[in-house]
């Protein structure tokens, strides 16, 4: 596989949140805001990064038998250090993620990459993949945060979009928001395909 | 008279007030994943609800015996996962010997609950809340009786769906994921219930 390739493919062709639907309890969870998106999505792309590498680096040594609970033990000790630098040097956004951060040991995405791609390749094109699918994860968190600060607070990012006269739907923060949107985005990407392969 | 008062609502908060999956996102992966049958939602809903209620017991013995002792809360998360992937390995090992037949219902879903974020939350949260011993069993039971009931109930939703006309760009995760909004709509209903 061609190194842009890989890229590209964690992106866009397997986007973990849109094709791979991977990962959903922190996708659904922390996006109430755009910010709380990227804090999450960046956050996850450092451990996925690291994990790769790490994983990547000692897959030779690894026994086949034990090679889950290996796993696992590289990605909780990426998640503790992002855990205390986030603690450290954006307090408020830490709060503000809360649980979900220690909760990125048993996010699917993660273990999913190690086991079906950096076991089996190079440190290299693993590290590109890691960065692959955090930007994806990233770019997928930022939009649904956007979309639903968008219609529940008339915001994004904090700055205002919305006209004063707009009445923000506050359902759209709440717990069934996250699941209508995340729907509703998938919908339209699946129109979006679908008319692609027509046109094709 | 105020403690059991207290385990109560710690229960029923857990079932309907704050569900689980449709009110803190825990266990979002089998939700969806293992719903399209009302018999496999409830198989897995009962080989979390075992997990949980163990692995609730076992954390609360490694924080307040181990953890803290040695001063080492940071290692928290390492500590816990590795808890709960061998109490899965060791519940599907007494079990394939105990009860072929359970093993049978539950074996596949046994694996899956390693990353059942849901299992990990509801440790973390225990320790969070500073529940005691009971109380972090009863919330341990009460959040999987609540993920059980998410899941079994979305599944007979998705009975019904696979024999309605949904739109083709609509099937699969779009229609599951506004199914579940509603319910999540519903499960508002449930604010203000007690408290």
């Amino acid at each position: 596989m061609k190194p842009l390739q890989v890229l590209k493919n964690g992106i866009l062709d397997e986007n973990p949140v849109f094709k791979l639907v991977l990962g959903m309890c922190p996708t659904l969870a922390v996006t109430t805001a755009a910010i709380n998106g990227i804090g999450m999505g960046l956050a996850t792309t450092f451990v996925l990064l690291s994990s790769n590498i790490v994983i990547a680096l000692l897959r030779k040594f690894i026994p086949d038998k034990v090679r889950i609970p290996a796993f696992i033990t590289v990605i909780a000790t990426f998640v503790t250090i992002v855990g205390m630098l986030m603690e450290a040097f954006v307090p408020a956004l830490f709060k503000s993620l809360g649980l979900f951060i220690p909760l990125i040991v048993v996010n699917c995405i993660i273990l999913q990459r190690a086991e079906a791609f950096a076991s089996r390749q190079n440190v290299g094109l693993a590290a590109l993949d890691g960065i692959g699918m955090g930007l994806g994860f990233t770019l997928a968190l930022t939009i649904l945060g956007s979309v639903r600060e968008l219609l529940g607070a008339g915001t994004v990012f904090g700055l205002q979009i919305m006209p004063d006269s707009f009445s923000p739907a506050v359902i759209m923060i709440l717990p069934p928001g996250a699941f209508i949107t995340l729907g509703l985005l998938m919908f339209i990407l699946n129109l979006i395909s679908m008319r692609k392969k027509r046109e094709a | 008279m105020d403690y059991i008062k207290e385990l109560a609502f710690i229960v029923i908060g857990a079932i309907l007030i704050n569900n689980f999956v449709l009110s803190r996102f825990l266990g979002i992966c089998p939700f969806l994943g293992v719903s399209r049958k009302v018999s496999t939602a409830m198989g897995m809903g009962m080989a979390v609800t075992f997990v949980m209620a163990m692995a609730s017991l076992i954390t609360y013995i490694v924080q307040y015996a181990i953890l803290e002792p040695l001063g080492i809360d940071y290692m928290q998360t390492i500590a816990f996962i590795l808890v709960i992937a061998s109490l899965v390995q060791l519940v599907e090992m007494v079990i394939r010997k105990a009860s072929p037949g359970l093993y049978q219902a539950l074996g596949v879903y046994l694996p899956l609950i390693t990353t059942n974020c849901a299992v990990l939350g509801v440790t973390i949260l225990n320790i969070q809340e500073e529940y005691d011993l009971l109380q972090t069993v009863l919330h341990g039971i009460g959040a999987a009786i609540g993920f059980t009931l998410a899941i079994v109930l979305l599944a007979g939703i998705r009975e019904r769906l696979d024999r309605a006309d949904v739109p083709k760009a609509m099937q699969g995760f779009p229609i599951t994921l506004i199914v579940a909004g509603l319910m999540a709509v519903a499960f508002l209903g449930f604010q203000g219930l007690i408290g």
